[in-house]
């Protein structure tokens, strides 16, 4: 209970800077997380989480340094080449979708792996703390981390709240949108974009493999609690600052707990609790209800048809 | 020598991965794939906590029950929650795979497995455990008798049920009809692809293992319309990558799963770029 | 094993299945005679694919049930064959032609069997039979429409069944396709054979069809061509959508003559 109190009455400005990290973090994945659900990409968030990989340790062997302007302008040349590979490849040979993304995915991540290795036998001073890429340290947050945390995510939900009805749209029915003359395309780079970038931050807290759950999860539990694509939105906010809230007090009590695996146990948590419960299209609840439906409706039925 | 076992051992552990990663992909279910190369995790560490030991005895039916567990799960979200099957898989593994990180953590004491090992693997130290003998004979790198004998167990299984696969995955409704359980079948390829992926973790690695399960098979698939061949070229380049990955590994001195990737991925390309070039003087002559 | 005396092929009872709570067919009750050309007829989500797949034990039944032959599927398995929409499998799959063909003798080969000599003759004497032998060794994935729909023709042929289920054959085939198809499936109702197709096609159906099911969710009618193929019955199973001057009684005497002209 004492941990209760001390954590929430945020006195230690460390425990500040590592919720307000994880909470704006996973508030802003699960935001844009939603549009790539929404579209039947949910693991174009995963094959990005991964490629993005080489870009930054290009990025770093380039420069020499770890200037974190370089690194996420090498993430997005990374990230951005990876997607337009998977739909060349989709496009112009048989391989099929999912092939195309896991084949990427892994390429991508192979030769990011192949030049961190490189670069760690180099004896390069400087590249210490490029690990923190692929497994994150989100309970080592600092203030200036918080920063960039705090400018990207506040760009992402700008950038999502602007153009919000173009991307529902391209989520919805790429080629209705495309014949009311939409640039479908810069939308979909546009989408592309801001899935790098969530992805770019994100995986300094929690690691490549659970970012993708951050851009995932959220969105898939949100599903469950509504049918309107801003409900969704902000559940899939709420529901990630959730996880972020409760995966950062749970590091705070216990410090030798990793921050990023308890926030995706958490939200997947709270992602099955939805697939059951949630009011709108939770299984049992669907159930329950039509159960009471259901005896007036199978002896109407037959009689509706005949009237037909 | 060392050469010569980290190659043997990368190529028997890559024809493995790949001859079972051709029906994945012809399935359309190479991230299932994926997911069940991560959603191991777990069943290896709690494996690991039971039996005190690496041992291949009690990692095989820990993997096993978690890749069972994690195509169970994706096929329930999918079917029984009406989840799109994307985010069935996503939502799947990372949950898994992050109560594996956990499970790491809280006994690290106790295990002797960490981070990097886990995405990546240590294939470089395969010359190190050696399997001794109890009368003291060297027997060469453990890794090797294992790859080995994974790879017998895969080409039994694959000579045995060749046309129930080949049924089952080019049109399951046809096989339901025909008596064929399209689910045993089902679950046969994903137990195989998890006690595969378990047996090749330690080497290369949960992410370098999908690359093997993926990209040997879609670059034989790019090359040919035979079932057969597609598999005899899956394990060509299987071999190619493995041997050139190790030398691109050694020139850079970084790692060699990850060069052995590069390496498939470099020979998709080739493939990829000869076929565009071939259709492309076809319409000149 | 013999096939009982039954002259039924196939009996549903009570049968009714839902699909997510929705109820997709409902309360079907009909016997099929053997040795007949059926045609199962109704608008778009009328359950027609799904009477042919619960028949086939593809789909779990709500309630009711299914015999073949007066038996249950299991039974009779071998003597039964399935053909899929075209479209629900994939064509890029590395196999020749002949391939698929010899996957309808798979089902009675155990593991490790390779399909024997025989085998292959069955199979070679099925794609002759449709009419694609000199396609034998040809990709599918280079198949036209037509092509790939004879070729499921050929692999169904090649498991010598006794009863045809069919999922839309004739979707999407050129003219001539579809008459090649047509003189097949009569060949084989004519050596006994029963083959149930389901067909959205109202016109052609006339002239097909021996028998027809008509069927709408729940059975509107079940019987011989010339007796259901009534202006009554069909804008009962259509409902507002048969809103063009039909004259149905007018195809199924034109598709006489043409039946005539064909045999």
């Amino acid at each position: 209970m004492d941990h209760l109190l001390d954590f929430f009455s945020f006195s230690d400005p460390n425990v500040v800077a590592v919720v307000l990290g994880a909470v704006l973090l996973t508030a802003s994945s699960g935001v844009v997380g939603t549009f790539t659900f929404l579209k039947k990409k949910a693991l174009l968030g995963d094959a990005i989480a991964h490629a993005v990989l080489p870009g930054i340790c290009a990025a770093f062997l380039w420069s020499g340094t770890k200037d974190p302007f370089v690194m996420i302008t090498g993430a997005f040349l990374s990230g951005w080449l990876a997607v337009w590979l998977m739909e060349q490849i989709v496009e112009k040979s048989k391989i099929k979708e999912d092939t195309a993304i896991a084949g990427v995915l892994s390429v991508f991540f192979g030769l990011g792996i192949l030049l961190l290795t490189y670069i760690q036998h180099t004896g390069n001073a400087a590249q210490t703390g490029l690990e923190s890429f692929l497994f994150g340290k989100a309970a080592a947050l600092t203030g200036k981390d918080l920063l960039v945390f705090t400018m990207t995510g506040l760009l992402l939900i700008i950038t999502v709240i602007l153009f919000f009805k173009e991307l529902q749209l391209i989520a919805f029915d790429e080629a209705y949108a495309r014949s009311l003359g939409l640039p479908v395309k810069k939308l979909n780079l546009l989408l592309t974009s801001l899935t790098v970038m969530a992805v770019v931050t994100g995986i300094q807290a929690v690691g490549v493999v659970l970012m993708s759950a951050m851009l995932i999860t959220p969105a898939s539990a949100a599903r469950y609690w509504t049918n309107r694509v801003h409900r969704m939105v902000w559940l899939a906010a709420f529901f990630g600052a959730l996880s972020g809230l409760a995966g950062a007090f749970v590091s705070y009590t216990a410090p030798a707990m990793p921050t990023g695996p308890w926030i995706v146990v958490i939200i997947s948590g709270i992602a099955v609790f939805s697939f059951f419960f949630a009011p709108v299209r939770g299984v049992l609840v669907v159930r329950w209800k039509r159960r009471d439906l259901a005896r007036p409706a199978r002896v109407v039925l037959p009689i509706d048809k005949n009237k037909n | 020598m060392d050469a010569f076992y980290i190659i043997a051992t990368a190529a028997l552990f890559a024809i493995s991965c790949g001859l079972l990663g051709a029906f994945l992909l012809l399935r359309r279910m190479a991230m299932v794939g994926d997911a069940i190369a991560h959603a191991v995790l777990p069943g290896i560490v709690i494996a690991f906590l039971l039996s005190g030991s690496r041992d291949a005895v009690w990692m095989i039916p820990g993997a096993a029950a978690l890749g069972i567990l994690t195509t169970f799960l994706i096929e329930f979200f999918h079917e029984k929650v009406g989840l799109q099957t994307d985010a069935a898989i996503g939502v799947s593994f990372t949950a898994l795979f992050a109560l594996g990180i956990i499970l790491i953590s809280v006994y690290a004491g106790q295990i002797d497995l960490d981070q990097d090992c886990v995405l990546y693997g240590e294939i470089a130290y395969i010359p190190i455990d050696l399997w001794i003998t109890d009368g003291g004979q060297i027997m060469g790198p453990r890794a090797l008798y294992v790859g080995a004998a994974l790879l017998f167990v895969n080409l039994f299984f694959l000579f045995a049920g060749y046309r129930k696969l080949q049924l089952t995955t080019f049109d399951p409704a046809f096989a339901a009809a025909a008596g064929i359980s399209v689910s045993l079948w089902n679950y046969l390829l994903m137990g195989a692809v998890s006690v595969t992926t378990v047996a090749a973790f330690n080497s290369v690695g949960a992410i370098l293992i999908v690359a093997l399960l993926v990209v040997p098979p879609a670059t034989a698939y790019l090359l040919t319309h035979n079932l057969r061949h597609m598999l005899y070229l899956t394990v060509v380049f299987a071999l190619l990558s493995s041997f050139f990955g190790y030398w691109l590994a050694v020139l850079l001195d970084g790692s060699i799963a990850g060069a052995i990737v590069v390496c498939s991925g470099l020979f998709f390309g080739l493939a990829w770029l000869g076929k565009g070039i071939r259709r492309r003087t076809d319409l000149v002559f | 094993m013999t096939l009982s005396a039954s002259t039924t092929a196939v009996t549903f009872s009570q049968l009714t299945v839902t699909y997510q709570e929705k109820p997709a067919l409902q309360g079907i009750n009909t016997s099929l005679p053997k040795g007949k050309l059926i045609g199962i007829i109704g608008p778009n989500g009328a359950g027609k694919s799904t009477l042919i797949k619960a028949a086939m034990g593809l789909l779990p039944l709500t309630s009711g049930e299914v015999r073949l032959f007066g038996d249950t599927l299991e039974a009779v398995r071998r003597h039964v064959s399935y053909v899929p929409q075209r479209e629900s499998v994939d064509w890029d799959f590395p196999a020749s032609v002949f391939d698929v063909v010899l996957m309808g003798r798979y089902a009675q080969l155990g593991l490790f069997k390779r399909p024997s000599k025989e085998d292959r003759e069955i199979a070679l004497n099925s794609l002759y039979k449709v009419g694609m032998e000199t396609f034998q060794h040809r990709q599918i994935a280079q198949l036209s429409g037509g092509q790939q729909q004879r070729v499921f023709l050929a692999r169904a042929m090649a498991q010598e069944a006794d009863l045809y289920f069919m999922d839309e054959p004739f979707a999407g085939v050129d003219a001539a396709t579809e008459t090649a198809i047509l003189e097949v499936l009569r060949e084989l109702t004519t050596a006994g054979k029963t083959v149930i197709v389901v067909h959205h096609d109202l016109q052609s159906a006339a002239s097909f069809f021996e028998w027809v099911v008509l069927l709408h969710t729940s059975l509107i009618a079940s019987g011989p061509v010339e007796e259901v193929f009534t202006r009554d019955l069909l804008q009962k199973t259509y409902g507002g959508r048969l809103n063009f001057m039909a004259d149905p009684e007018e195809w199924v005497k034109k598709g006489a003559i043409a039946a005539g002209k064909i045999s």
